[in-house]
């Protein structure tokens, strides 16, 4: 780890105002920074730590909830309200990392997290993430945890969260707190970028902005399904993961949101194949056609291919299962 | 006084059968359990000293030649005391040598060989200073491919016997396939780890070793001093598998900063360099060859194998170490081939040859059996040979049958056609496969002292690397000497002592064994003649002698401690009957029918080792071994770039061990055994046997439930879907 | 920098290196060497301890963001005699090596306490329910603790027997 100095924020607006200094970065749970960190592949001259803010608890905001950005990923877990009206969130948030990971793990860190590729954590490989212009070694290397979504031909990454994805599903928003002491309020939908090329680039973050908190909508009911596949049965990252929100009303689909991971460089979601899905008689036919639909521009690199039928074959099953059709 | 045995035939005296203390074999909990429950054990890195500095090693990021370091820059560096790249080996020493491992000869031969050590007064400022190094490489371009690489066919691992292509020809039913395992690493929880004090020319290395005896020879010709000038101690390893066999960078880094600046040194490899500067197990392709009569009894068996390691290591993964005997068949051919790579070194890996060769050839026995349309079990115990197939030697003992047969019926084994039970999206099926495993006794020397208050103490420079070693060689002493096993204490891991075996090959309970139960025996002879009678009519129990209908407490028979040593090495027994363990595994497994995912349900194995020393730490290693064989079968893979053969999953995140939810309940019975060739106390390996072939069961267990045949290990979701969506097309 | 750690009940001023981990502050500083080293970025859990009750990877934090807060080491479990956790370990010989040990110990008292709590785990059924003490809960809620010796059936039936008996 290259030496740096270590500041604790006593306030919000001291913390991003210290942030937006150059070579600066926040620290919370640190579970994703520090093992950057000692890798070099993250070097920040100067840690500003969040942790003792007051950006914890979760509560009530109208008819949904706000979440504090420091809220552990275990607490969220088991919150009762994100039990019982938001089982999505609980359920992805288990299906990811450790109990030990998870106590330490904040909701805002978890957003943030970076890809898994290996030739991100390598500084020995050409990187474009890392050095842009340097190169991506992963589209002719090995690919097997990579992209089949989104990409370019600078970065074919994956974001690694899975709670990210329950969020897209649930179509939750952001709040921003910048280095002038302004807030906005971002849609996950807004908040990440393609690699395309600036694939160093992941998100809307300006220099030394903060999550301050996230917030989920009302509740939407129906069946929730996180189902993630594995190499082990835990404690692995996503091949591929599918989030689904499903209600049914008089035999037709009358609410459907989909995310998914381990396929994109964010966690994806096709407002197209949702469409599609809407007001129909569910079916099996009518899932194969959205898998279908939904990997119509996907792009395999080799050792990755194999995700397209199974990205399918999984969002199938889900929808099968989520309004009980079965095959 | 010394007993020394060289064996040179069977042992049938059973001596330990006739003992009285009833303690051998017991499910004695480990003496060092306390320790361990409560972090007071101390590993190599652990011990404290005054004035350590930390050392960090520096990888090479490409292959090519060395042409210098900036180090002038990291020397300025806080904190940075100095900067070597001279001395470091290119890779670790292979197990049960006495020679340094080899220079580097200015190159960097593989990425990820050890280059230079950074050593700093703090383990912060030695990483980054690490970190920061520049190595200067003039690159080359790495020969990484095993089929465009040359490529050596070691004479003496070939085998030709009557005619197999003519067998092919004639035979019924055939079966010629070719497999493929990945690299593999041991991966132990400990990280190599040495720490280095010199006091004048004599060094001290705390260290996370294997083979005391090996290690200290290894690292005093590194270092160029004489072997009695080196103590190696070793007291706790955290895990090993082969991987610390030899002496790596870390030693040899640690020994000679520590000497250039008279302080101790501590070298830790991160759990990345783990991957990297420690050995490997070798990527293997194997052809196998199988021909049958229309009953199902084989008549010829080909095996070849192309296996890899780097140009001058003597190392080749023995993959057809199994194959020599496990099946009857008059004709047979072996071809092993070894193809001079720029990878990370090979070396031994848990059970090297039949971990993967029984494996991939168990898998292969399965698909011949499905030919012939015979149960899997009912093929296998049809050719079960008599004697040693290739020279007709006779079996010291040949346990096969019965496993097989006690495993299928514990087991509840039913042969199904696949694809006939379904819950949900997951298919079941159960799978099984034969175990065996060359079984070997190597040199150990140990001593015991017994003390006229009944206390006994056994000493030895062997190692306990999780194996039990403190468990079963207090169990020998204590049945030997009539002791209650809190009297007896075990000192181990400290080349002081007398040279053992070693962990390794799982030769090192039964060699090691061997010597403390000479030792005791000339213990017990001394007693018996103390009381004037023949040493076989003494009883020795709860620290008395009794003879005779007389009890006589050891403070009246002793005036003062007696101290011996026992010494044991192999002789003609091992040339004379083939050696070797026998089991059986069997598996049942889900295999999603949407995804390609596999889950362990169940699993049992049944093993034969001769005399049982500890049924509680030898069902653990067999519970290990087992859950390896599930490793290697579903997830298990080091992953080489394509371009210059790095290897890109190096962390436990990615190289995928099992998890304990991976693992299901396991049942495992050791089947009541003496082998009299083996050693004076008619006792086998076990910490290798539950790995060989343990992964085909569930290969098998995996086609028995969906059809779906893998012949590339690990059976990750990709390549079982890539079978499902073929038998749904 | 300076700051205090109460480890295993007693306080602890150091003055760090920012760059110094929890886990290199407790073995390099405190020679507190019962929690282990595996890896180093929390993929292991062999440096598992109990931070302000809860269980947390000590390689993945910072020393100096724990100025002030509680840390339970192994060092800290059955110093006064072994509890009856650390005894099913021995009895159900839940270890081999001895090495992720610490770790498992520290976890599984972490763990125990979570599921006191009621905190589900991504195999509970029903997830408005309270789990129930099953042997893949266990397995699960342990699989953060890697054990290459293999020694996953005596850990989770010595967590299994221990929390059984506590129940």
């Amino acid at each position: 780890m290259r030496p740096f100095d270590y500041l604790r924020a006593e306030s919000p607006d001291a913390a991003v105002q210290a942030a937006a200094a150059p070579e600066t970065m926040f620290i919370a749970g640190g579970t994703n920074l520090l093992d950057l960190m000692k890798l070099e592949v993250l070097a920040p001259a100067r840690l500003v730590d969040i942790t003792r803010l007051d950006l914890g608890g979760i509560e009530a905001d109208g008819d949904g909830l706000r979440i504090g950005a420091l809220v552990p990923n275990s607490d969220l877990a088991a919150d009762p309200r994100v039990r019982r009206d938001y089982p999505l969130l609980s359920r992805a948030l288990l299906a990811g990392a450790t109990g030990q990971l998870r106590n330490k793990a904040t909701t805002g860190g978890n957003l943030l997290q970076r890809t898994r590729c290996y030739y991100f954590h390598d500084r020995d490989t050409p990187c474009n993430k890392r050095t842009l212009g340097d190169g991506c070694s992963a589209i002719h290397g090995v690919n097997r945890n990579h992209a089949i979504l989104g990409t370019s031909e600078h970065c074919i990454a994956t974001h690694p969260s899975d709670m990210a994805v329950a969020l897209r599903a649930l179509d939750a928003e952001l709040e921003l707190l910048s280095p002038n002491g302004s807030r906005r309020r971002v849609a996950l939908a807004d908040f990440y970028c393609l690699p395309g090329d600036t694939p160093h680039v992941e998100n809307i973050l300006e220099p030394g902005e903060l999550i301050t908190a996230v917030i989920l909508p009302a509740p939407v009911g129906g069946r929730q399904i996180y189902r993630k596949v594995r190499d082990r049965a835990s404690y692995a990252f996503a091949l591929v993961s599918v989030a689904a929100a499903v209600r049914v009303e008089d035999g037709l689909i009358a609410h459907v949101a989909l995310a998914f991971g381990g396929v994109a460089h964010m966690p994806w979601r096709d407002g197209a194949v949702e469409g599609f899905l809407q007001h129909q008689p569910p079916s099996p036919a009518l899932f194969a056609e959205a898998a279908s639909r939904l990997t119509a521009q996907a792009r395999g690199f080799g050792a990755n291919d194999f995700k397209i039928p199974l990205l399918q074959r999984t969002l199938a099953a889900v929808l099968a299962e989520a309004t009980e059709v079965t095959a | 006084m010394k007993r020394h045995a060289k064996i040179d035939g069977p042992q049938t005296d059973r001596r330990l059968d006739g003992m009285a203390q009833g303690v051998l074999g017991q499910p004695l909990d480990r003496p060092d359990g306390p320790l361990k429950v409560t972090g007071r054990a101390t590993y190599a890195a652990e011990v404290r000293l005054d004035r350590m500095v930390h050392g960090v090693l520096v990888r090479a990021p490409r292959v090519g030649t060395l042409n210098g370091f900036d180090t002038e820059r990291v020397r300025g560096m806080a904190g940075v005391l100095a900067v070597l790249t001279e001395g470091l080996p290119r890779n670790s020493a292979q197990g049960a040598i006495a020679k340094s491992p080899p220079g580097n000869e200015g190159k960097a031969q593989y990425v990820g060989q050890p280059v230079a050590l950074v050593v700093a007064e703090t383990l912060e400022q030695a990483t980054h200073a690490a970190w920061t190094l520049e190595v200067g490489i003039m690159p080359s371009i790495p020969v990484i491919n095993p089929h465009a690489a040359p490529t050596e066919f070691p004479e003496k691992k070939q085998r030709d016997l009557g005619d197999l292509e003519a067998a092919m020809a004639e035979a019924a039913a055939t079966l010629d396939e070719t497999y493929h395992t990945p690299t593999l690493s041991s991966a132990p929880m400990e990280p190599h780890a040495s720490i280095a004090e010199w006091d004048g020319e004599r060094l001290t290395l705390h260290g996370a070793y294997q083979m005391l005896k090996f290690n200290r020879k290894q690292l005093a010709e590194a270092l160029g001093i004489d072997p009695s000038a080196v103590r190696v101690l070793a007291p706790y390893v955290g895990g090993g598998f082969g991987s610390k066999l030899g002496i790596s960078a870390e030693a040899v880094g640690a020994a000679l900063a520590a000497r250039m600046l008279g302080r101790p040194v501590s070298v830790v490899m991160h759990r990345r360099q783990v991957f990297e500067m420690t050995t490997r197990r070798s990527q293997t392709q194997q052809r196998i060859r199988l021909a049958a009569d229309v009953d199902g009894h084989l008549l010829g068996i080909g095996h070849d194998a192309l296996v890899s390691n780097l140009p001058g290591e003597t190392f080749s993964e023995p993959v057809q170490q199994g194959t020599d005997f496990n099946y009857a068949a008059p004709n047979r051919k072996v071809v092993h081939e070894v193809a001079r790579l720029n990878l990370i070194a090979c070396g031994s890996v848990r059970a090297p040859g039949e971990a993967v060769g029984v494996t991939m050839f168990e898998v292969a026995m399965d698909e011949m059996a499905h030919r012939l349309n015979l149960d899997p079990v009912e093929f296998r115990l049809r050719n079960i040979p008599d004697h040693d197939p290739l020279d007709g030697k006779p079996f010291s003992s040949n346990m096969l049958a019965q496993a097989l047969t006690e495993g299928a019926q514990r087991f509840g084994w039913r042969h199904q056609p696949p694809r006939s039970r379904r819950e949900g999206e997951w298919w079941i099926g159960t799978g099984m496969s034969a175990a065996v495993r060359v079984n070997m006794l190597t040199e150990s020397e140990a001593r015991v002292t017994l003390t006229p208050e009944g206390r006994a103490k056994v000493e030895t420079d062997m190692t306990d690397i999780g194996t039990g070693t403190y468990a079963i060689l207090t169990q020998i002493a204590a049945e030997m000497l009539g002791l209650p096993v809190a009297q007896v204490e075990t000192v181990l891991g400290d080349t002081d002592l007398p040279p053992a075996s070693g962990s390794g090959g799982s030769f090192g309970a039964a060699s090691s064994g061997s010597s403390v139960y000479l030792a005791c025996l000339e213990i017990r002879s001394q007693i018996a003649a103390r009381l004037g009678i023949a040493e076989e009519d003494l009883t020795l129990k709860d620290g008395h002698a009794i003879h005779a209908n007389r009890t006589i407490p050891l403070s009246q028979i002793l005036d003062a401690p007696i101290t011996t040593e026992g010494h044991v090495e192999p002789g003609d027994s091992g040339k004379i009957a083939r050696n070797a363990t026998y089991g059986a595994h069997f598996a049942e497994v889900a295999v999603n029918d949407v995804t390609g995912e596999t889950r362990v349900r169940r699993m049992l194995g049944t093993y034969a080792c001769g005399r049982v020393l500890n049924v509680k730490t030898a069902t653990s290693q067999c519970h290990g071994g087992l859950i390896w064989g599930i490793g290697m079968a579903l997830t298990e893979e080091l992953i080489h770039d394509p371009r210059d053969g790095h290897a890109v999953n190096r962390d436990l995140a990615e190289f995928h061990i099992p998890v304990n939810r991976d693992v299901p309940d396991l049942e495992v019975y050791l089947l009541p055994e003496r082998d009299d060739w083996a050693n004076p106390i008619q006792s086998k390996g076990i910490g290798e046997l539950s790995i060989c072939g343990a992964g085909a069961s569930v290969i098998n267990a995996i086609h028995a439930a969906c059809g779906v045949r893998i012949r590339d290990l690990p059976a990750t979701p990709d390549k079982v879907l890539a079978g499902l969506m073929q038998i749904e097309s | 920098m300076n700051i205090t750690l109460r480890v295993n009940g007693e306080s602890h001023d150091l003055d760090l290196d920012p760059r110094v981990s929890l886990l290199d502050a407790l073995r390099h500083h405190l020679h507190l060497t019962g929690t282990k080293k595996g890896c180093d970025h929390g993929q292991c859990g062999a440096c598992t301890v109990l931070l302000n009750g809860r269980r947390i990877n000590a390689c993945l934090t910072l020393a100096c963001m724990h100025d002030g807060d509680d840390i339970t080491t192994i060092e800290g479990i059955g110093a006064d005699g072994l509890t009856p956790l650390q005894q099913a370990f021995i009895e159900h010989d839940g270890f081999q090596c001895g090495y992720c040990t610490p770790g498992q110990i520290c976890s599984a008292v972490g763990m125990a306490e979570e599921l006191r709590q009621g905190w589900p785990s991504h195999v509970t059924d029903d997830l408005t329910a309270d789990p129930e003490l099953t042997r893949d809960e266990i397995a699960e809620r342990m699989s953060g603790n890697l054990c290459r010796c293999s020694c996953y059936p005596g850990i989770v039936n010595a967590i299994r027997q221990s929390l059984g008996e506590q129940a």
